[in-house]
């Protein structure tokens, strides 16, 4: 029996920065996992995903990623998208770093 | 130390400019993702897990203080004012954005470096013994034979799409600092029964998925007959290598498929054919080269603030005791900095640490800085008179850590934290690790014990090789840490062997305490290192202290 499909974001890393990034509602592109379209249906979450490799200029090693429904929006249930949502462990870089200072654009 | 020649300038200044255009139409849309991969990677461009990573090579390991305030001033200018010490002697931004990459580049070449084929299917950047050219021991500096191997590997035309990377290594000293057995090829400068030098060439060494020690091809090759030999292996593995499967692909496999014997057979083939292409240029080049690689004017130097210090002051008396090695000059000293303060992330310097590095080296050390293996910094070259100034100074920079082959100076690899490949974090565990034996304050008392972290099945942090390995794993969703004991990396190297289950992240800290704790109360005195306790009574104490008391814990708490 095939396997149930479960809920997931379009992510991958931004062509310039390298930053992890994902696919909005909007077709925009957040640094924000919370604001990322989440896809609870396999076909749709196909053609979304062909929709961000169309788009190379913007996004490298676009794929889809497991996520779950959670108070402040999706969240990830695997720990390496916890580590690429949140930033490495050492420093408040990447993200954190981002979190406590600037905008996400 | 070598000099750029205007032949070499020119290559590096032409590859960057190469480079530059094409980072240009990767931007502008004429390049694919697909097209501009293989290119980035032949320049040591990554795309990592939160940003691009960018390796530099720093050939064998040896820089000047240019040299590294100029790594100092990249890691400000474009990254996020630090940089990371690799085990392959090399040093890795992990920030770089993709439009800077060329200018940084630019930015290592005005002091005669790159980041050629630190990437890629490749011969990469030599290794050596960080104690080139110092050490007491050594029989003959490996350094100006590491030269003429970049030399001979750069833009090889056969040697660029090989079956997989291909990484070599060059000790002088029997001790082998530079874990030649460990190496697809490892080459081990030995002394002929003439008074001349050869070379003991090992082969099919690696660790990763498949650890394998090398093993010795040759045991006495002539100086004249090296590269034309090297270009035999490397172009019979060429021809012979698993391009079908990956991870079957390095040599270590292909020599454990045919057996070294018929390796030799098809090596002394080949070499038979490269050996007339050799005209004896690479030995004229050779010359030149080791001309420029002439040791310093030592000086009859005295010691007595040396000792003063050493008698006076116990926290100099346990850097020197843990921190400097036997130097070949009477009076000299070589230092070795820890880039692992307790808590630290290993192999991390700060820009600022690195200009004050560099101008130790200016001022008291030849101008000469080495990257050791182990994630360390050396300064190779110290009257001992001066140490205890440049003691003080490290201090006051927190490099001062006298944990040289303790407990705390662990080899990690930048795990999931960073590399895109890992399938569990190394770096929080290694700072737990050092901040807890720190804290229990039995880490001058446990003495020797090399522990080593990997992240991943690739084994990047030699945990195969370490006395405690630790390798990290993806187990059904959450990372869990296998421990393996007895691994070497000497010139007898030895493979670890796996103690059994895996530890969880929680978990693993206090496993490798229970390990610890098993050495204190088995070590005959002590001046028995761990190693040669577990060599003497084997795996069977330290298994049971690992996991009867993990049962007994679980069945306390139940």
């Amino acid at each position: 029996m095939p396997r149930a499909f479960t809920p997931k974001v379009v992510t991958g890393n931004a062509l310039l920065e390298g930053d992890v990034i994902y696919l909005t509602e909007a077709d925009g592109w957040s640094r924000d996992l919370a604001e990322a379209e989440v896809l609870d249906d396999e076909a749709v979450a196909q053609l979304r995903l062909l929709d961000a490799q169309s788009r190379p200029g913007e996004v490298v090693g676009a794929y889809l990623a497991d996520v779950s429904p959670g108070a402040n929006g999706p969240e990830p249930t695997h720990f390496r998208e916890d580590f690429r949502r949140t930033g490495p462990s050492n420093y408040s870089h990447g993200k954190q770093e981002q979190r406590s200072g600037t905008e996400f654009s | 130390m070598y000099r750029y020649t205007d032949f070499d300038a020119g290559f590096v200044a032409e590859r960057n400019c190469q480079f530059r255009a094409q980072v240009e139409r990767r931007i502008d849309g004429s390049l694919t993702e697909d097209e501009f991969k293989p290119l980035r990677l032949m320049n040591g461009l990554y795309l990592q897990l939160h940003a691009y990573m960018l390796r530099v090579a720093i050939p064998y390991g040896t820089l000047n203080s240019g040299q590294m305030r100029q790594l100092a001033y990249i890691a400000e200018r474009w990254d996020k004012g630090y940089g990371h010490f690799t085990t392959r002697q090399n040093i890795q931004f992990n920030w770089p954005e993709l439009r800077d990459v060329p200018d940084i580049l630019d930015a290592l070449a005005e002091v005669e470096m790159h980041a050629i084929q630190t990437s890629g299917n490749t011969i990469r950047n030599v290794t050596a013994d960080h104690f080139a050219g110092a050490a007491a021991d050594e029989v003959a500096d490996p350094r100006p034979v590491a030269e003429l191997i970049r030399q001979w590997s750069t833009d090889h035309p056969e040697f660029q799409f090989l079956p997989r990377k291909f990484k070599v290594a060059v000790t002088g000293s029997p001790e082998d600092r530079a874990v030649t057995a460990a190496h697809d090829i490892g080459l081990r400068i030995v002394e002929t029964a003439e008074g001349g030098i050869a070379y003991r060439v090992l082969v099919g060494g690696g660790l990763g998925r498949t650890p394998m020690i090398g093993k010795v091809l040759h045991d006495a090759l002539p100086e004249a007959d090296l590269l034309p030999y090297l270009e035999a292996v490397v172009s019979v593995w060429n021809l012979l290598g698993r391009r079908d499967n990956k991870y079957k692909s390095r040599i270590k496999i292909t020599v454990h498929e045919h057996g070294i014997d018929e390796i030799r057979r098809l090596v002394e083939e080949r070499f038979a054919e490269t050996r007339t292409a050799f005209t004896g240029i690479d030995q004229e080049m050779l010359a030149a080269i080791r001309s420029q690689f002439a040791p310093p004017a030592f000086e009859q130097a005295s010691t007595g603030a040396f000792e003063a210090a050493y008698e006076r002051d116990p926290v100099f008396r346990a850097w020197a005791d843990a921190n400097l090695a036997a130097h070949r000059a009477p009076g000299y000293a070589i230092a070795q900095i820890s880039l692992k303060a307790h808590g630290e992330t290993p192999g991390d310097a700060s820009a600022a640490q690195m200009r004050v590095m560099a101008d130790i080296a200016e001022r008291f050390g030849h101008d000469e800085l080495r990257i050791s293996h182990e994630q360390n910094v050396v300064l190779p070259h110290l009257r001992k008179d001066d140490l205890p100034e440049i003691h003080a100074i490290l201090r006051e920079h927190r490099l001062a850590t006298a944990n040289i082959g303790k407990i705390s100076d662990i080899i990690a690899c930048p795990g999931m934290d960073y590399c895109a490949l890992a399938t569990a974090r190394s770096i929080p565990i290694a700072q737990e690790i050092a901040t807890r034996f720190d804290a229990l304050k039995t880490e001058a008392d446990i003495g020797d014990l090399k522990i080593k972290i990997s992240g991943c099945i690739n084994a990047c942090g030699h945990h195969h090789v370490g006395h405690i390995g630790i390798l990290g794993l993806d187990r059904a969703g959450v990372e869990n840490y296998q421990i393996t004991l007895g691994g070497d990396q000497g010139p007898d190297a030895t493979l670890g062997s796996r103690t059994g289950p895996g530890f969880s992240a929680d978990e693993i800290v206090p496993a490798i305490e229970r390990i610890v704790d098993a050495y204190l109360d088995l070590r005959e005195d002590r001046n028995e290192t761990f190693l040669e306790t577990y060599r003497r009574l084997g795996m069977a104490p330290f298994k049971a202290a690992l996991y009867d008391k993990a049962e007994e814990a679980r069945a306390n708490a139940a």
